[in-house]
């Protein structure tokens, strides 16, 4: 067992990625992200055959992961919301040419530059429209300093495996928080001996990486396929934590940081003898449906709690068919809520329910 | 099982405040505890008002928000205003006296006046002032045992400054003994 080390979200995630076999990072600094591209800078370049490159824009960085992916290199790129607009076009063609690659967004409040401070204003951009067209990318979202280590790890071995981009949808405060974490056991690089990559084929059998397709039924059918991989990523893959569900009248739900502060709401509630339940998406695409309609079919009410105006609401109200109720209480702007606040709302609810 | 410490540290940026919060989860860390800090960041690291939040515990973090400190380290006058009222009743609440002149006007606390600055300057621990601050709260509050210490700041002081591990520890005992 390894020994168990504090560590900045932001740099343990950079340490684990490198762990993971991840040698080969394009970047370019912006808050509150920059300690993955610092260290990325300072550990890289002393692994051989490694490259740390920051590019001279966020749209560069993006399409060098496309050709380094294309390659068959293990390849993540990092930023925060306003750099991830400018990354959309590039994820999109990489989504099209059905390439594995990592994307962190350590979002901070927005739109526009926004501001710096923590924020989940851009749940709606990572799960609905991460580029354009018909395409879905996995999306992570860890809650804890160990969640940011332990799911770059999966986020790149779910991409290999469905050739698919997958995001990492932190916030600045996981981002830059220490907690004590456990990191993995160095992987070494992984080969890049993908059958399908244009690594060097030298006349015979050779792989072409594009997503232009001018016959529509061929498109067709590339899409239709690509379709059937999410469908099967959607019934395999969809990771949720449940606490308290079993008796609760109201079920309240929150992913990242703010699942922090909503689940300490919860407990508090818990102590007032409030039935109180709580519901964590681990994998915001694919969403945990299922958990949410179940616990639809006792309780009677749910809040969801987001530091924006209210996003992963819309999903939360689909997956229970807005069979009862659905609250919601949000910060955007770049506040992290207050468990007292939550609280409060979660006992508007209930007395609301007498 | 230890009582568990929701502490707000708070000063001007350049006062070291995040390094005491360091010094705090770490001492947790090599006990073996849950750990969480939460820093303030942006324009406020740049000579505004700077704090973080550091949380010990035998059981996992929940939030790792300290909105209700069950002790408070203040060492500036916006911080002493913002973070005093906050205190939980019971709470313990250190005021950094050779800055801040006001007094704390609640008899539901536990406070000490300790004028860090001045202290370093007489016993030649420029710069130290936090880590005097550190070892009241540790007085105060017991988040570790004393014999953890030395070890924390052989963790935490960069290597550059290795030959100032001694007088580190030397401030904490400092803070400890007053």
């Amino acid at each position: 067992m390894s020994q168990r080390v504090l560590m900045k979200g932001n740099e343990a995630l950079a340490e684990a990625a490198i762990r993971a076999g991840c040698h080969h990072f394009f970047g370019y600094p912006i808050t509150p992200q920059n300690e993955i591209v610092a260290y990325m800078s300072k550990r890289l370049p002393k692994i051989e055959g490694a490259c740390f490159l920051q590019a001279e824009s966020e749209i560069a960085a993006i399409n060098m992961l496309l050709g380094a992916s294309a390659a068959g290199a293990r390849v993540m790129t990092s930023s925060s919301s306003p750099g991830i607009s400018l990354k959309t076009e590039g994820i999109s063609y990489i989504a099209g040419s059905d390439l594995p690659v990592v994307v962190v967004n350590t979002q901070r409040a927005g739109p526009g530059l926004g501001g710096i401070q923590p924020s989940q204003a851009d749940y709606w951009q990572a799960t609905k429209a991460p580029g354009h067209g018909d395409l879905r990318v996995l999306v992570f979202a860890p809650c804890s300093v160990q969640e940011m280590v332990d799911m770059v790890t999966t986020a790149f071995d779910m991409a290999d495996k469905y050739r698919m981009p997958a995001i990492i949808l932190a916030d600045g405060m996981l981002g830059q928080m220490m907690e004590a974490v456990t990191l993995p056991e160095d992987r070494g690089r992984q080969a890049n001996n993908k059958e399908w990559a244009t690594n060097g084929h030298a006349g015979e059998n050779r792989n072409i990486i594009n997503s232009l397709y001018i016959n529509p039924d061929e498109l067709e059918k590339i899409i239709r396929d690509r379709f059937a991989r999410y469908a099967e990523i959607e019934a395999k893959h969809t990771q949720h934590e449940e606490y308290a569900l079993e008796d609760a009248d109201i079920v309240v739900t929150a992913y990242g940081a703010s699942a922090r502060v909503a689940k300490a709401a919860v407990r508090d509630a818990r102590a007032k003898g409030i039935k109180a339940g709580f519901i964590r998406p681990i994998t915001l695409w694919p969403f945990p449906k299922e958990a949410y309609a179940k616990a639809a079919n006792t309780a009677r009410s749910f809040l969801c709690v987001e530091m924006s105006m209210g996003q992963m609401v819309d999903d939360v109200r689909l997956a229970i068919s807005s069979k009862v109720p659905v609250h919601f209480y949000g910060r955007p702007g770049g506040i992290v809520p207050a468990p007292e606040e939550v609280l409060a709302e979660i006992e508007k609810i209930a007395g609301g329910m007498n | 099982m230890a009582k568990d410490l929701n502490a707000i540290l708070a000063g001007f940026g350049g006062q070291g405040v995040l390094f005491m919060g360091k010094a705090i989860a770490t001492a947790g860390l090599l006990e073996g505890r849950e750990v969480s800090w939460l820093p303030s960041y942006g324009p406020e690291m740049r000579g505004g008002t700077a704090n973080c939040a550091v949380c010990v515990s035998d059981e996992t973090i929940g939030c790792p928000v300290v909105t209700v400190p069950n002790a408070a380290v203040v060492m500036n006058g916006p911080s002493f205003d913002k973070f005093v009222p906050k205190v939980e009743p019971a709470g313990v609440i250190i005021v950094e006296s050779s800055i801040v002149s006001a007094k704390v006007c609640r008899d539901d606390v536990e406070v000490y006046y300790v004028p860090a600055m001045e202290l370093a300057e007489k016993h030649s621990l420029q710069g130290l002032a936090n880590l005097i601050l550190v070892g009241k709260l540790l007085a105060a509050t017991g988040f570790c045992k004393m014999e953890t210490m030395p070890d924390v700041m052989k963790h935490i002081v960069p290597p550059r400054k290795a030959h100032l591990i001694e007088k580190n520890f030397e401030a904490v005992q400092l803070g400890f003994g007053l």
